[in-house]
């Protein structure tokens, strides 16, 4: 396999390129847009100018010289990767004297190069040796001289090395730094023969790269290589699919050698990603061959009994006699389920059909319960859709970003790149986040205004920026009045002109410059083409469906939706939040976003499913968790989510579950939630699935299994086996079939199949016989709501505020190289960067409570306590802390609380008033976690873990 | 009240003129420190003025100072003093020079105010006006690539942008060439005057002067320069009154060779590594920032006045067009007369080595001279008779490059020299491009092996292999003139080379 695939050696010309320039290469006529490099032309008809520098992901860099070709009428020759093509050149790539000049180019470099081809880790995928062969070196004949054959390998990276000796300075990793990544971690020191490349540190490890793998990608010889290859070898095969960390969802290609995975390799012509990874998907995929990896079925009688291993069938009929028996004894609705935001559409699917066809109810919830449900309530009030409106690539039309409540370098890293790659270019960028978070200030990236905004206080930030439009007259009156509805617009307009909205009273309770509100608002409502991005900073709040829909209106009022460029977009955590909720994993609703309670849905399913529906909408997470503690609700089974990890205030959450009869957890690893477990159904990593993935931009990526299941048992097999045990069948023969069955029951699915997939690659939906390629950027010529609706967004601060006992604000997020409950890179290598959550407090706020960097503190809120080493930052303004929840061991959930956005019950993780203090000990919870964690290992057979 | 002019030049103050100047100082003459006349030999020049007559010395020291002084320098002409010159202005040397751009230097101070009429007088043309009397004038720019100036001035002007920059190549680098320095020193107000009249041509809104860190009297003399000009109108908001803004900016170098490569200057400017870009698209089109940017050298931008002065076809007039105007030609080696030469182009070489530069200073035969540079070709005794202009450099495989000629006696092996090209090469690489960046070092690693006496033929094949790779390939003209050092020892001193080769 080779790392680079069809290689056009430049990248396209740039915008829409509709003239074209005719010209000849080796005497072949050929047509190609205008701005074409000559190399590109000549490659995309099949002649393979020799190069080494240039790749189609880099713009041309002209430093190799073995692409040099003769122009008809020119005295010197051409670099034909920096050439652009003109009109009637007629171009040779082939002469005698360039061969001659090629071999003479090629022995320089192989003079400084050694000669262990043979037992070379790149040996068979190295551009250099390929040249070597394609011009025909025979000799070198320089005597031994100057050369950079002995110099040290840095090993620091624990993914790839970099070997110096092998390095032809062609700077493809450092252009792939900063073209590709945006970080500027590489670069070239020294110059002429002392060139060469290195981090601003000793060795890539400590340095400022993010080991999103950009370089290696890039690199045309072993200089940068994946260590994986260098312990098996170059892999001989590769399948096609789709990441499974976070919303982006890239695809790759997943490479391997028999059945060894070697190598993930992203995918160029994978529409989200375009060819680009981050560290979690390019490299932390060895979680799923982790030793802590239960592969066998388990079930025990009590949570305090041993696990008993055992066959599919017994766990199965096991877990559906205690549900009928939970049922018999507690009623119809004493059980649900939670669907996971980590499955495929396909095992989704199944699980929320089971709940409503064998369990008889609509108690069917998912994790995006927690995160953007906000997002799905907010959107499809104010336009008619629960999704964002664009896709990814739509930022390279954009004039103004605003980012809110999100940090993509962090939590979507790839997608952060393509927005440097914008900003570079000169976009204006507005972020609203408490914190300093990169995009503020790095390496040619800065933020135009940066609102540090207190915690909470997103709406009136929000309204005062209406504020500012409503009253400066910014407002795109055309957009107004042919695309929205009049009625609320008026409404809307004179809510948003009252005085507490103006951005001079919104500053005092935000604690932000009211100038600054005022300028970046101008900025927003001012640009061509202007877009909000936003993540869990806006929807974990108690007025996170509020905050959506602010942004709704502003967006609207401006008229910047509805084409490239603009729009309101959710960055979703999560692989597949947006399919499980498309897959109706709600209570409230079917699949597509229809209500339970619309007869004429239900009548389809009915049909379909040969079953009548319960029309009453069912449980949502919380509800089930307080019935369970009112004694109301006793079985749940749990798809790979850790709710006792994740969901707000820790200490509620396992008391509910200790309450239960019967908790069935489906998950890859004993996680904390399968601690008050009765039956553990082992799941598959992503690697043993076939299905389908939804990103953020409602792109359905196909997901092609590269291994059998190490469970023997496909996720979805164990769902339908579950159901029939139940007594309603499902007899699916493959997951294509499923998603067949969504298709005919999901009016925005009805053109997607795994076929079509297959065919096409991917699609955003809606996508069905109006738009069978899927559809870019929503609510084009009108809304799909019809007219654009206006929300009035009155402020109803938290209950949840600081005070004397209280005095500062926490506030959550996560870290790049973790991901969420951490449960997945945990066990990978990752941890070496972020080996445990800490504590970020602000200079001020530690002096003032003898806090010293990097010890022990306790942090406590109104529900609990927990304690974390500090690390003293100024990246949180004084007032405000923030940490991660990647650990378990750490208990952020432990203090956050119950409260919940008041539409969808959205937790506030972003807001918990907490106090901070040296500590010397663990907290009481941290103890009982740490019994719990010995205990509940020793219950493992074989002794556990 | 006796005044006494001390050359503040850099040659002159390696040679103790600071010294000097206190001396006269103390002695109670007013001491005008002036930029260099240009001959070198005769640093530290110092010129007596009383009422009537300006009266040279030199090379003066400081004992022969004290002495001078002592015998009533300040009083009364010492005819009879073995230093004495008279007056400047007729010493041969000078006399026969037609100096357009260095007409000034020399006579004040650096920093005088000077009559801005001819500025003035392109301020009242129209911008396209005065791009065609440059293109009548023929001028070509002076760096090193003797490019016509008006079609960059033309592509600046015509090329649609939000900004429009003028960038001043004062990163002098070239062994052997100071012609940039001594005006920097000499005459800044020269190349003000010439960067305003060019930004009001193009367009162009702001001027930066990159000027190597190696030449801190020139920055200090620019920088006090611009500070007048600014305070004097001749840069800022509507510049002399009229409504054309223009503004200055001095930038120095990071001290590497590279940078005077004008993309690799536009890099270092834009605070990356010195690091040559590959064209199209040129500066003229994107340049710095990536807008359209004209990039001359220090002389190119400093003799406009003179062809505003002149007009266009009296330009053209001096010199051999297409080589039009006047050169100003640098003298250095092994040479007894140094300095700078400003004549119209189509002098010959002999005129210069023998005329100018009266033969060697060792009295030993002459051998060879370099012109254009490190990277210029070795001429031969046989070549003396060629004229410095563009075409006929061309013509023998040579070219005028920064108008730098570097004499040589008998002594020097062309051997050593086509490797110290290789080495120079290998120290002055930016490392970008292949060709350059080894070759540079297989270049020197198998000349030297033809120097220790074990080449054979296979050497030589070699070396014109390589030369051949590096001059076809290379990306700028780094790499791709250095074979031209090599190859014109090689052709024209055989004798060098060939007595080493292995029986």
């Amino acid at each position: 396999m080779r790392r680079i695939e069809n290689d056009l050696g430049t990248p396209a010309p740039r915008g829409a390129q509709n003239a074209t320039v005719s010209l000849t290469i080796d005497g072949a006529p050929l047509t190609v847009p205008e701005g074409t490099s000559i190399m590109r032309a000549a490659r995309e008809a099949g002649i393979m100018v020799p190069k080494l520098c240039s790749t189609d992901t880099l713009n041309a860099f002209g430093s190799c010289r073995l692409c040099m070709v003769e122009i008809e009428g020119r005295n010197g020759l051409s670099a034909s990767c920096t050439e652009p093509v003109s009109e009637g050149m007629s171009v040779r790539t082939q002469t005698e004297e360039l061969a001659r000049l090629r071999r003479g180019v090629m022995e320089l470099y192989i003079s400084d190069h050694p000669l262990d081809c043979l037992t070379c880790a790149a040996n068979g995928d190295c551009e250099l040796q390929d040249m070597a062969g394609a011009v025909g070196l025979r000799e070198v004949r320089y005597a031994e001289g100057a050369s950079h054959l002995v110099t040290e390998k840095d090993l620091s990276n624990p993914y790839f090395a970099f070997d110096g000796s092998k390095c032809i300075v062609c700077s493809r990793c450092v252009r792939a730094c900063e073209e590709v990544q945006g970080t500027y971690a590489l670069t070239v020191d020294g110059r002429g023969f002392q060139s060469k490349i290195k981090t601003s540190t000793e060795q890539f490890f400590d340095s400022e790269c993010v080991s999103c793998g950009a370089c290696v990608q890039a690199c045309p010889t072993a200089t940068l290589i994946e260590k994986s290859v260098i312990d098996h070898g170059v892999p001989d095969r590769s399948v096609l699919t789709t990441c499974a960390y976070c919303g982006v969802g890239c695809s790759f290609k997943a490479e391997l050698k028999g059945d060894q995975v070697v190598r993930m390799v992203p995918y160029k012509d994978g529409m989200a990603n375009h060819g680009h990874s981050c560290v979690k998907g390019r490299f932390a995929w060895g979680y799923a061959q982790h030793q802590d990896r239960i592969t066998t079925p388990m079930i025990r009688q009590t949570t305090d009994d041993p696990w008993e291993e055992v066959s599919w069938d017994t766990a199965v009929d096991f877990a559906a006699k205690r549900l009928q028996a939970v049922q018999k004894r507690y009623g119809a609705d004493s059980i649900g389920g939670i669907t996971s935001s980590r499955c495929t559409n396909e095992e989704v699917w199944l699980v929320q059909k089971m709940v409503r066809t064998a369990f008889g109810n609509n108690n069917v919830d998912t994790c995006a319960r927690v995160c953007h449900s906000p997002t799905g309530y907010g959107l499809k009030q104010t336009f008619g859709t629960s999704a964002g409106t664009q896709n990814f690539d739509s930022v390279a039309d954009a004039d103004v970003l605003v980012v809110i409540g999100a940090n993509p370098t962090e939590g979507h890293p790839v997608f952060a790149s393509q927005m440097k790659r914008r900003l570079h270019e000169g976009a204006h960028l507005v972020v609203v986040d408490p914190r300093k978070i990169a995009l503020v200030r790095s390496p040619h990236v800065e933020a135009n205004f940066h609102l540090p905004l207190q915690p909470g206080t997103n709406v009136p930030i929000m309204n005062a920026f209406a504020h500012v439009v409503v009253t400066e007259d910014l407002i795109d009156h055309n957009f107004v009045r042919e695309r929205c509805d009049l009625q609320t617009f008026a409404e809307w307009e004179d809510f948003v002109r009252q005085p507490e909205n103006s951005p001079e009273q919104v500053a005092v309770i935000a604690g932000v410059l009211a100038e600054d509100i005022r300028a970046a608002a101008r900025l927003y409502a001012n640009a061509d083409n202007a877009a909000i991005y936003y993540g869990l900073g806006v929807t974990e709040h108690s007025q996170g469906s509020t905050m959506v829909m602010a942004m709704a209106n502003l967006a609207m009022a401006t008229g910047n939706i509805g084409r490239s460029g603009v729009g309101v977009n959710p960055l979703r955590g999560q692989n597949n939040v947006q399919g499980s909720c498309d897959m109706g994993s709600f209570p409230h609703e079917l699949s597509g976003y229809r209500p339970v309670g619309d007869p004429e849905t239900r009548e389809l399913f009915r049909k379909h499913w040969d079953v009548e529906l319960n029309p009453e909408p069912g449980f949502r997470i919380p509800n089930m968790l307080d019935e369970a503690c009112a004694g109301r609700f006793k079985g749940l089974y749990v798809q790979g989510e850790d709710i006792a990890q994740s969901d707000p205030n820790t200490q509620h959450v396992e008391q509910a579950l200790n309450t239960m009869e019967c908790v069935i957890v489906q998950d890859l690893f004993l996680n904390e939630t399968a601690k008050f477990a009765h039956v553990f159904l082992p799941g598959t990593s992503f690697l043993e699935k076939d299905g389908t993935f939804i990103n953020a931009e409602r792109r359905i990526n196909r997901v092609r299994p590269v291994a059998s299941p190490k469970t023997g048992m496909e996720e979805w097999r164990v769902t339908a086996a579950l159901s029939n045990a139940l007594g309603y069948p499902m007899n699916y023969t493959s997951a294509a079939e499923i998603m067949d069955e969504i298709a005919a029951l999901t009016p925005s699915f009805s053109g997607v199949s795994f076929r079509h997939l297959d065919e096409v690659n991917s699609v955003q939906w809606p996508c069905n016989s109006e738009a069978p390629l899927g559809t870019p950027v929503m609510h084009v010529d009108e809304f799909v709501r019809g007219k654009g609706c206006f929300v009035l967004t009155e402020y109803q601060p938290t209950e949840e505020a600081a005070n004397r006992k209280f005095p500062l604000l926490l506030t959550t997020g996560r870290k790049l190289h973790q991901y969420n409950v951490g449960a997945q890179t945990r066990r990978t290598k990752n941890s070496k960067w972020l080996e445990a959550d800490t504590l970020e407090i602000h200079p001020t706020d530690a002096e003032m409570r003898g806090v010293r960097h990097g010890e022990w503190v306790s942090i406590t809120s109104r529900m609990g306590e927990i304690t974390l080493r500090a690390e003293i930052t100024e990246r949180v303004v004084p007032g405000v802390v923030y940490t991660t929840f990647h650990h378990p061991s750490t208990g952020t959930n432990v203090i956050t609380t119950d409260l919940s956005d008041w539409a969808t019950n959205c937790p506030e993780y972003k807001v918990t008033a907490v106090e901070i203090r040296p500590a010397n000990h663990r907290s009481d919870w941290q103890k009982q976690f740490d019994e719990r964690e010995r205990a509940q290992s020793d219950l493992l057979p074989a002794g556990g873990r | 009240m006796t005044i006494a002019y001390v050359p503040l030049d850099s040659v002159a103050v390696a040679m103790e003129a600071n010294t000097v100047a206190a001396q006269l100082a103390e002695a109670g003459a007013t001491v005008i420190r002036n930029g260099s006349r240009g001959l070198a030999w005769l640093e530290p020049l110092i010129e007596v003025q009383d009422e009537k007559d300006r009266v040279a010395y030199g090379p003066v020291t400081p004992e022969t100072v004290a002495e001078l002084i002592s015998d009533g320098v300040l009083h009364h002409q010492l005819i009879r003093h073995p230093l004495y010159i008279g007056s400047i202005e007729n010493h041969d040397f000078l006399r026969s020079q037609h100096r357009l751009v260095f007409d000034r230097v020399g006579y004040d101070s650096p920093v005088d105010f000077p009559d801005p009429t001819d500025t003035l007088n392109a301020l009242a043309m129209s911008p396209d006006a005065l791009i065609d009397m440059i293109e009548t004038s023929g001028l070509r720019g002076r760096g090193g690539a003797g490019f016509p100036a008006h079609i960059k001035w033309r592509t600046v002007r015509g090329t649609e942008a939000p900004a429009k920059y003028l960038v001043c190549n004062a990163d002098e680098g070239d062994s052997g060439t100071f012609a940039d320095r001594l005006l920097l020193e000499g005459d800044p107000f020269r190349l003000i005057e010439g960067m305003v009249i060019a930004g009001y041509a193009t367009g162009a809104k702001l001027g930066i002067v990159y000027l190597r860190s190696e030449y801190p009297i020139a920055k200090t003399i620019f920088l006090q320069a611009l500070e007048i000009a600014r305070a004097r109108n001749l840069i800022g908001r509507n510049v002399l009154g009229s409504d054309f803004d223009f503004d200055l900016e001095l930038f120095v170098g990071a001290g590497a060779y590279i940078c005077g490569e004008e993309t690799s200057l536009l890099e270092s400017l834009e605070g990356r590594r010195g690091q040559i870009r590959v064209k199209p698209p040129v500066p003229a089109i994107s340049g710095l920032l990536s807008m359209p940017t004209l990039v001359h050298n220090v002389i190119s931008f400093a003799s406009v006045p003179a062809i505003v002065r002149l007009g266009g076809d009296a330009y053209r007039d001096l010199g051999v067009a297409p080589s039009s105007g006047t050169m100003s030609f640098q003298l250095a080696g092994n040479v007894k007369r140094g300095g700078l030469i400003e004549v119209p182009f189509g002098i010959t070489l002999r005129e210069m080595v023998e005329g100018y530069g009266q033969g060697t200073l060792s009295g030993r035969p002459f051998k060879t001279l370099q012109i254009g540079g490190p990277l210029g070709a070795y001429l031969s005794h046989q070549e003396l008779d060629t004229p410095l202009t563009y075409e006929a450099m061309t013509d023998i495989g040579a070219g005028i490059g920064h108008g730098g000629l570097v004499i040589f006696d008998d002594t020097v092996d062309l051997a050593e020299q086509a490797r110290y090209a290789f080495e120079f090469c290998e120290l002055e690489s930016c490392g970008k491009c292949t060709p350059c960046r080894i070759g540079s070092v297989r270049g020197k690693e198998t000349m030297e092996q033809i120097i220790g006496g074990r080449a054979t033929d296979r050497e030589f094949n070699m070396i014109d292999d390589l030369c051949e790779v590096m001059d076809r390939t290379s990306l700028c003209q780094m790499g791709g003139m250095t074979p031209i050092p090599v190859r014109s020892a090689m052709e024209r001193f055989q004798q060098d080379f060939r007595h080493r080769t292995k029986p």
